[in-house]
């Protein structure tokens, strides 16, 4: 039986184990990809106290050391479903089920999708949903990103100092926000804003060969040749397969509060999945930092209650 | 069996090569790919019939745009020097194991 199971190891969940791991619990971290979760598509970590130019990577590379130094238990499996019981809770994985006392939900969040036809077909294959990690094997050739959000001008800028040409796709007539970037972007001589435009369809088999490009209340559609399209349309919560259990918003954002507590005694919310309003590195480290600290004092306080009885 | 860096010799390695290998498509500015390093080097020890290489996708740009690599990690299988499949993302040991499968190698 464990103590604490952590499922994810994004910078929350990883947070989590380092509180947990110090505190001597038995603790087992699940994650289902690779380590790091969305951090590792920052190019360079700025708003980090402390941190000077560490990139996503790095930062989740020494979070990862820092943890496993702590002893526990790493899988890389993918959590199914939780169960409560009586007197424990358990995690099923893709793999095997696991018994524990206490449970950390820090699943995050995963890209939004266009929701079109051939769009998971061609992932790897022209179409990416992170600059950072894919923008380098589009040097010198066309490529267009949807989004209208700060990721997207921040990776659009990523993008016009490798690529030949960039378009930025969005679906309204201006961006709602200014930024050092999005005014270092609009400088660009590689660059082309399509305001108002919806992509409506992606052509490509064995790669991605075109988009088709619908402006609003106009009925023609243009087809636009390119070589990578890159979605950073935002995210959106994994919390699917707790939804039995687990109470979420309508958004399917976990419903807790600044304890990090769910609707199940002992099952602890951090990071993304948790509903709130600002989603931070900072904020998720927080987060993981007070599930796992109250992780431990609920295991202390059953302890506890067991003796009296 | 030793992992071969096939930078410079992808032609003599894998494409001239009877029999299977695995070549591991990496970059240094790519996480996940140096977090799969580790657990490649750690299955390639497992399998005596299998040849492991690494490819540096900035030190040779041609073979991955041969091979239409747009994502990395990626790990191409290839028999004869002909591909037969790929896996692209991060997986771990056990998945790795289950994407080179049963070959009776």
């Amino acid at each position: 039986m464990y103590d604490i199971i952590i499922i994810g190891a994004g910078p929350s969940g990883m947070t989590a184990g380092i509180y947990s791991g110090i505190a001597r619990k038995k603790v087992l971290l699940l994650e289902k990809e690779a380590y790091g979760g969305q951090i590792l598509k920052a190019s360079c970590i700025k708003n980090y106290p402390g941190l000077d130019n560490v990139s996503g990577i790095d930062y989740a590379q020494k979070l990862y050391n820092q943890v496993k130094e702590l002893n526990i238990d790493i899988k890389f499996e993918s959590a199914l479903e939780v169960k409560n019981y009586d007197k424990f809770k358990e995690v099923i994985t893709n793999k095997n089920s696991y018994k524990t006392k206490t449970i950390i939900i820090a699943s995050g969040a995963k890209n939004r999708k266009l929701g079109l036809n051939n769009e998971d077909k061609l992932i790897g294959k022209g179409i990416s949903y992170c600059a950072t990690c894919d923008g380098m094997f589009f040097k010198d050739k066309k490529v267009a990103i949807t989004g209208g959000g700060r990721t997207a001008i921040d990776d659009a800028l990523y993008l016009s100092n490798i690529c030949k040409k960039v378009y930025v796709i969005y679906r309204q007539k201006e961006f709602k926000f200014d930024s050092i970037n999005l005014s270092n972007l609009r400088k660009k001589d590689n660059v082309e804003f399509i305001f108002n435009t919806n992509i409506i369809d992606i052509n490509g088999n064995e790669k991605l060969e075109s988009i088709v490009l619908k402006e609003n209340d106009i009925d023609d559609t243009t087809t636009l040749k390119i070589d990578g399209l890159f979605i950073a349309i935002g995210h959106i919560p994994v919390s699917e397969m707790f939804n039995n259990l687990i109470k979420t918003d309508e958004k399917g954002y976990i419903i807790s509060n600044e304890e990090c507590t769910t609707n199940i005694e002992g099952i602890f919310v951090a990071g993304d999945i948790r509903e709130k309003n600002v989603r931070q590195l900072t904020t998720a480290c927080s987060d993981g930092t007070i599930a796992a600290i109250n992780a431990c004092k609920y295991i202390e306080n059953e302890k506890q209650t067991d003796k009296c009885i | 069996m030793k992992i071969i860096n096939i930078n410079d010799n992808f032609d003599e390695e894998v494409r001239k090569y009877k029999g299977i290998s695995i070549v591991d498509f990496w970059a240094d500015w790519c996480g996940p790919c140096k977090m799969f390093g580790p657990i490649f080097e750690n299955v390639s020890k497992k399998y005596d019939n299998i040849k492991f290489c690494k490819l540096n996708v900035d030190e040779n740009e041609e073979i991955p745009k041969e091979f239409g690599i747009m994502s990395i990690p990626c790990i191409v299988m290839f028999k004869d020097g002909e591909e037969i499949k790929r896996n692209i993302g991060f997986i771990d040991e056990d998945g790795l194991n289950d994407f080179i499968g049963d070959l009776n190698v």
